[in-house]
């Protein structure tokens, strides 16, 4: 069996999230290929080459790739896909973005989002927000499948030596050209990869009372994260979202402050070691998978907290 | 220029999902159903390019058991126009809708597919990418922002880090995200006028595609339950427990 890992990246650094879809290629075992595709992206190869388990690199340096443009990756995989037993992708939106459509190509079915590599064509994936799993069994001649990085814990980034081998660019398919983008910078770790996160609800009231997370989070070296709500309500950015459409986290402590605990959120952070919740409502559904709650208002328990630290 | 919707039901999201007792999957019987959220959110859109001049006719489509033409006259009672009902096991997998669409696609011609991102019964995120892929269309996928003009399409997507703008031309494949927009509740009139719009059936046959399941379900389980955790009376009982019971700080 041959494995092939799409790695996620920016030009210039190999988005960490790749490792964990490396660990699930590892328990699925065989041989383990990444492909880097961007433009410029010949350190992101080199990287690529020094993953634990890794044996080969395809690298595609070309400017159609630039930005994952999905219409051109795709043609891409097609032309180095034949002779894989599997093709795996982190299941971020790079990942989900991508796959589908090599699947489609390739007549076969997707397997999204494994929690649990049970063998080679049987994996275990969340169903329902999370509220059941199913166990799914593939006997196609490929499987693709997109792998919740916070389920794999990641191989070392480095300790391989493989060949870095240069593929042929497809060139632009000419169907949708990038933009710009509008990221999120902080010096605060990622929110997928943070030991600790530290969420908002619509009990923050507004987006300006962040700042109290903020704080706590400077403290504890933590990520901030929110509900839907609080989303929704403008109080921060999408990409701040923990939940069943927004981002999965699984950190050592999760401090859920002014959130209620819908399923939809439930399903981004119920994996999480230790979850905390804070809130003044004690019916509020949070409280049923907290380790430990404290029901009090947050606006003095968050300072306090803080203060504590 | 039509645009097609596919719409799906699925259990309400307000529901808490039962595992049946036999593990082949969960309790549908007696279960509140409702259109997948994200597909609300794709009619609106769709509706709001109509009234916007941009779309002429709304067709939506639903792949599922007789049940799915009551989320098809949910979707015509919002503003659809007509509705396509398409026989299929409930558990028809994304590659098989996929390829449903297309073929529909082939006969109804339209210029713009809208999807919701993903349905949240088995949360695959996958069917507009697939559908894209095999029309060779253009996708954009988790969509915030949508502006059409003439055949130049440009779109907001949300993405992990934040957000990206493409732009891109139609007929092109859109998949929605939570935040473009709110859908609208259908009035009790619109309700009414629904039950006399069209709403046809076309077979898997007629289409040609095969839609027997790739996958086999071994097994589904719930997920392991968390353990009842304490309440603390303080927020320096809290800071204790973290540092010295759970070490996690």
């Amino acid at each position: 069996m041959s494995i092939l890992v799409l790695a996620e990246h920016d030009n210039n650094e190999l988005n960490p999230a790749t490792l964990n879809a490396v660990a699930a290629a590892a328990q699925i075992g065989g041989d383990i290929h990444i492909l880097v595709a961007g433009s410029g992206c010949g350190g992101v190869a080199d990287a690529a080459a020094k993953v634990a388990g890794v044996s080969k690199v395809l690298s595609a340096d070309s400017a159609e790739y630039a930005n994952g443009i999905a219409e051109n990756m795709i043609p891409l995989i097609m032309t180095v896909i034949d002779g894989y037993s599997h093709l795996l992708a982190p299941a971020t939106t790079y990942g989900k973005n991508i796959l589908p459509g090599v699947a489609a190509l390739k007549d076969v079915a997707q397997i999204s989002d494994i929690i649990r590599v049970d063998d080679a064509d049987t994996f275990q994936r969340p169903i329902y927000a999370g509220n059941a799993l199913a166990t799914v069994k593939s006997g196609e001649a490929l499987k693709v499948i997109t792998v919740r990085t916070t389920s794999f814990e990641a191989v070392a980034a480095d300790g391989g030596s493989a060949a870095v081998e240069a593929v042929g660019a497809t060139g632009d398919a000419g169907k949708t050209t990038f933009g710009k983008s509008e990221l999120s910078s902080s010096d605060r770790p990622e929110l997928t990869s943070a030991k600790i996160v530290i969420s908002g609800g619509r009990g923050m009231q507004d987006g300006s009372n962040f700042a109290m997370l903020e704080k706590v989070a400077d403290k504890l070296g933590a990520a901030v994260g929110a509900s839907r709500a609080a989303v929704d309500a403008g109080f921060v950015p999408n990409d701040y979202q923990v939940g069943q459409t927004g981002k999965v986290v699984a950190p050592d402590l999760y401090v859920a402050v002014g959130i209620s605990g819908a399923i939809q959120h439930l399903a981004g952070m119920k994996d999480s070691k230790v979850i905390v919740a804070i809130n003044k409502d004690e019916e509020a559904p949070i409280f049923q998978v907290a380790d430990y709650g404290l029901v009090d208002d947050l606006f003095s328990a968050v300072p306090q907290l803080e203060g504590e630290l | 220029m039509k645009i097609l919707v596919p719409v799906k039901r699925v259990i309400d999201y307000n529901v808490k999902v039962r595992v049946k007792a036999d593990q082949t999957g969960v309790e549908l019987a007696n279960v509140k159903m409702a259109m997948n959220p994200f597909d609300e959110i794709a009619v609106e859109q769709a509706i709001r390019l109509k009234e916007a001049g941009t779309a002429t006719e709304i067709v939506a489509v639903s792949i599922g058991p007789d049940q799915s033409q009551e989320t098809i006259r949910t979707a015509l009672a919002m503003g659809a126009d007509r509705g396509i009902h398409v026989p299929a096991s409930h558990d028809t997998e994304p590659l098989a809708v996929a390829k449903i669409l297309k073929a529909l696609v082939d006969k109804e011609a339209p210029g713009l597919v809208i999807l919701g991102k993903q349905a949240i019964d088995d949360d695959s995120n996958q069917t507009g990418q697939m559908l894209s892929a095999l029309l060779g269309w253009p996708q954009a996928t988790f969509a915030s922002g949508v502006e059409i003009a003439g055949d130049a399409l440009k779109v907001i997507r949300e993405v992990d880090g934040g957000l990206e703008h493409i732009s891109s031309k139609l007929p092109a494949v859109i998949t929605v995200d939570l935040r473009l927009n709110e859908p609208r509740y259908a009035s009790l009139p619109n309700i009414m006028k629904a039950k006399k719009k069209p709403l046809d059936q076309v077979s898997l046959d007629d289409l040609g595609v095969d839609a027997s399941q790739r996958l086999t379900v071994v097994k589904v389980e719930e997920p392991p339950a968390r353990e009842a955790g304490i309440t603390v009376a303080s927020v320096s009982e809290l800071v204790d427990k973290l540092k010295n019971e759970a070490k996690v700080i």
